[in-house]
């Protein structure tokens, strides 16, 4: 449970002390001083404060910057019953994640000031993770009129994005990319084609061959990564594409970075841990948009993460209601949760198998979300706010969805047996989260 | 419950063994001649609830379910879409467990989405036969037209059977395909590109660009109806066109280095997939089919319902 009264000084002993963001790798401790880093590196024997001070053995432990998860659906307002603000938070924190930025496609859409106020006013309550709140690009996510950027951003929402949807109208992405140069802010796409998309539930391939399921091919995605980098390099504005599963896109993303275009990319773990095979037995909890892809596609997508042509690793948490997931394949909602499984997939498939270094992963899921959403955190540097994720690299765990923080169940790795695991998020020098074991 | 000899359903030809489908054909042998009876019905079914969940309109398949049913006396219920809780909103699982509740022995069910079948299957205690789901399968089918090849040229294996036409929306052609793959057939398909799957050769088929291809190779052709709505949904260009390149024709059979059996699942679009003289041609076993299906249909019923297959001959009464 979140611990209501902050402490005036939080002391992280012994911990493998790893911010990228400082160049930072040593086993030391990480001093907390009334929300803010004092000090992060060498052991700094006796300390001795006036005031409040709770100390922590990390042993053993990885300290780290807090991660920050650039795209969530916490479904409030409107679905309450499949997740809150409240409840996404505390699910963030629980998954090691000090920060979320919440996707607008609610119900009413977040498309105005009033709307993000709200979210805002919902994540203070919570007092968990920090919350975020994205725009939306449209008003109402409806493909025609721009939202009121300016007005959404002075009311603290942080980017602007019609996810859930694509921007099918390229005259509306152009206009959107200008706009947002007044404000340096990301504009976050879901790259679908929608006729090449339409009706289709899961990878076109050999498995929605098999399974006569209707596919959706890699090109729906690929079509929009390539047009949204042309309108990038046009308007001098920076797209974030988010959720990446193909190759091509991996390809066709590594193009505009060779050419300074401001384009950033995101994937999540279960792109970069399950293929189309998954869905075999007519599995609704992996199904997803953009759909599981293929072995060749994961690879990709892996080395991608580890050269940087991915920035990031966002989580794309998308909870549905029990009764939502079962039923039909071509029926059931897109998504699955991914808050509290994120870091242990990342170490499991990326980390343990030696493709990405620990200082990677911290990179990834801390210090370029940060950077690149303008966000404060993803840094252990002195003075910065003291958002901080203390993670077990060896910790291994069964993932029992009955557990989570979350009020989603709907996960593809249930019963499985993963490695790596959060046990204490700190949020501007507060616990919100600890491991009880 | 699980019958000895099946297991306790049957959702499609994939999951089926060589063996299975072997029993399953050999047992409909002794069915056929139930039907040419003046008293069409036997005893061996009596007492058994068999409910026909039809959330898609098939008049052929449901009629056919139901004579095989009533020849075998069980007592049948038809639950079709139109006016049922199903148009209400109804889910897949409510009616599952409505269905578990009434204590049915057996579910024969047809529904528009893939998948449906087993989804049914693995929430309930009753034995479930798929009578299509989606585009995925249509295992009677399969078996009816593995039947009828088999009646006609006395064997399976090696037989060179082209499946032609629309096959991106057909659930007939992946039971046809894993079936006969099973029985030792060569499986092609012929079709316009845009009503086939992607990635449709990774099921095991050569795929034949031409229908003067197809004809020149094939020991059988399986043509498979044109959706009229596939036009509209601009997979091709034209009605007229489509018969011109794919269409079976007698002109383009004629042209054949061989005899080449005619099959099709119905209901036909005469002048389109297929021509006239060619459907009622004497190469057509397309009545035989139909004939066939009622007599594949009882003996998945029975051996579903745990009857045993050298007894088939005798539970004929
Ligand atoms: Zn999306
Ligand atoms: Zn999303």
């Amino acid at each position: 449970m979140p611990n209501s009264t902050p402490h005036q000084y939080v002391l992280l002993r012994n911990g493998r002390v790893l911010d990228p963001s400082s160049n930072l790798d040593v086993t030391g401790d990480v001093l907390v001083a009334n929300g803010v880093i004092e000090h992060a590196g060498a052991p700094l024997g006796d300390v001795r404060r006036d005031g409040d001070l709770v100390e922590i053995d990390c042993a053993g432990q990885v300290v780290s910057p807090g991660f920050v998860d650039v795209h969530c659906h916490l479904r409030e307002p409107g679905r309450e019953d499949v997740e809150t603000i409240a409840t996404g938070a505390r699910a963030a924190a629980a998954g090691g994640f000090t920060a979320v930025c919440a996707m607008p496609n609610t119900d009413p859409v977040t498309d105005n000031q009033a709307a993000v106020g709200f979210i805002i006013r919902q994540a203070m309550r919570a007092a968990a993770a920090r919350v975020y709140p994205i725009g939306a690009i449209s008003v109402g996510q409806k493909g025609e009129a721009l939202a009121e950027f300016g007005e959404m951003i002075g009311a603290g929402a942080v980017a602007v994005s019609d996810d859930g949807k694509p921007v099918a109208s390229a005259q509306l992405m152009r206009t959107a990319l200008e706009y947002a140069r007044t404000f340096e802010i990301p504009v976050a796409d879901h790259c679908e084609e929608p006729t090449l998309a339409k009706g289709g539930a899961m990878n076109e391939g050999v498995v929605s061959a098999r399974l006569g399921l209707k596919g959706i091919p890699s090109e729906a995605e690929e079509i929009m990564v390539i047009r949204d980098i042309l309108l990038a390099r046009r308007t001098g504005g920076h797209v974030h594409l988010c959720h990446m599963s193909t190759r091509t896109s991996v390809e066709l993303i590594r193009w505009g970075k060779d050419r300074n275009i401001r384009v950033t990319a995101e994937v999540c773990p279960h792109h970069l841990s399950l293929t189309e095979e998954s869905v075999e037995g007519y599995n609704t909890n992996a199904k997803m948009n953009p759909p599981l892809r293929t072995a060749e596609d994961v690879e990709y997508l892996k080395q991608a993460v580890k050269d940087g042509t991915i920035d990031l690793v966002a989580t794309d948490h998308a909870p549905h209601h029990y009764d939502e997931k079962e039923r039909e394949f071509s029926d059931a909602p897109n998504g699955i949760i991914g808050l509290e499984t994120a870091l242990a997939v990342m170490v499991t498939n990326l980390v343990e198998p030696g493709i990405i270094s620990y200082a990677t992963l911290v990179d990834r899921m801390s210090c370029s979300p940060a950077r690149i959403f303008h966000l404060p955190g993803g840094t252990l540097r002195r003075g910065s706010v003291a958002d901080i994720t203390v993670f077990d690299p060896a910790a291994r765990w069964s993932v029992d969805p009955a557990t989570f923080l979350s009020k989603g169940r709907n996960t593809p790795y249930a019963g499985m047996s993963l490695t790596g695991r959060a046990t204490c998020t700190i949020v501007g020098g507060r616990i919100v989260y600890r491991l009880t074991s | 419950m699980n019958s000895p000899h099946l297991g306790k359903d049957l959702l499609g030809l994939e999951e089926l063994t060589a063996a299975k489908i072997q029993l399953l054909l050999d047992t409909a042998e002794p069915f056929k001649e139930i039907s040419l009876r003046a008293i069409k019905k036997v005893p061996t079914l009596r007492g058994a609830t068999i409910v026909n969940l039809f959330f898609e309109p098939s008049t052929r398949t449901r009629i056919s379910f139901e004579f095989a049913e009533k020849r075998l006396s069980a007592d049948t219920v038809n639950v079709a879409s139109a006016g049922s809780s199903v148009s209400k909103g109804e889910t897949l699982v409510d009616t599952a467990r409505n269905l578990e509740a009434m204590k049915i022995d057996m579910v024969v069910v047809r529904h528009a989405a893939s998948g449906a079948a087993r989804f049914l299957a693995q929430r309930i205690e009753s034995n479930v036969i798929n009578a299509g789901d989606g585009t995925h399968e249509h295992p009677t089918q399969g078996l009816l037209d593995m039947l009828t090849l088999r009646d006609h040229f006395k064997r399976l294996e090696g037989l060179r059977v082209c499946i032609c036409g629309d096959v991106l929306h057909s659930r007939v052609a992946r039971s046809n395909i894993w079936g006969l793959q099973k029985m030792g057939a060569e499986v092609a398909i012929c079709g316009p590109r845009s009503l086939l799957p992607n990635h449709v050769e990774s099921l095991g088929v050569h795929v034949f660009r031409r229908i003067e291809e197809a004809i020149e190779w094939a020991d059988a052709l399986n043509i498979l109806r044109l959706q009229l709505e596939r036009m509209q949904g601009g997979y091709i260009p034209s009605l007229r066109e489509y018969n011109r390149v794919f269409g079976v024709t007698r002109e383009k059979l004629e042209r054949a280095p061989r005899d080449i059996l005619i099959m099709h699942p119905g209901p036909m679009n005469r002048g389109v997939e297929i021509d006239s003289d060619v459907a009622d041609g004497p190469h057509s076993v397309i009545l035989d089919q139909v004939t066939n299906g009622v007599a594949v249909r009882m003996a998945v019923l029975y051996l579903l319902a745990g009857g045993n297959p050298a007894l088939a001959e005798a539970a004929k009464g």
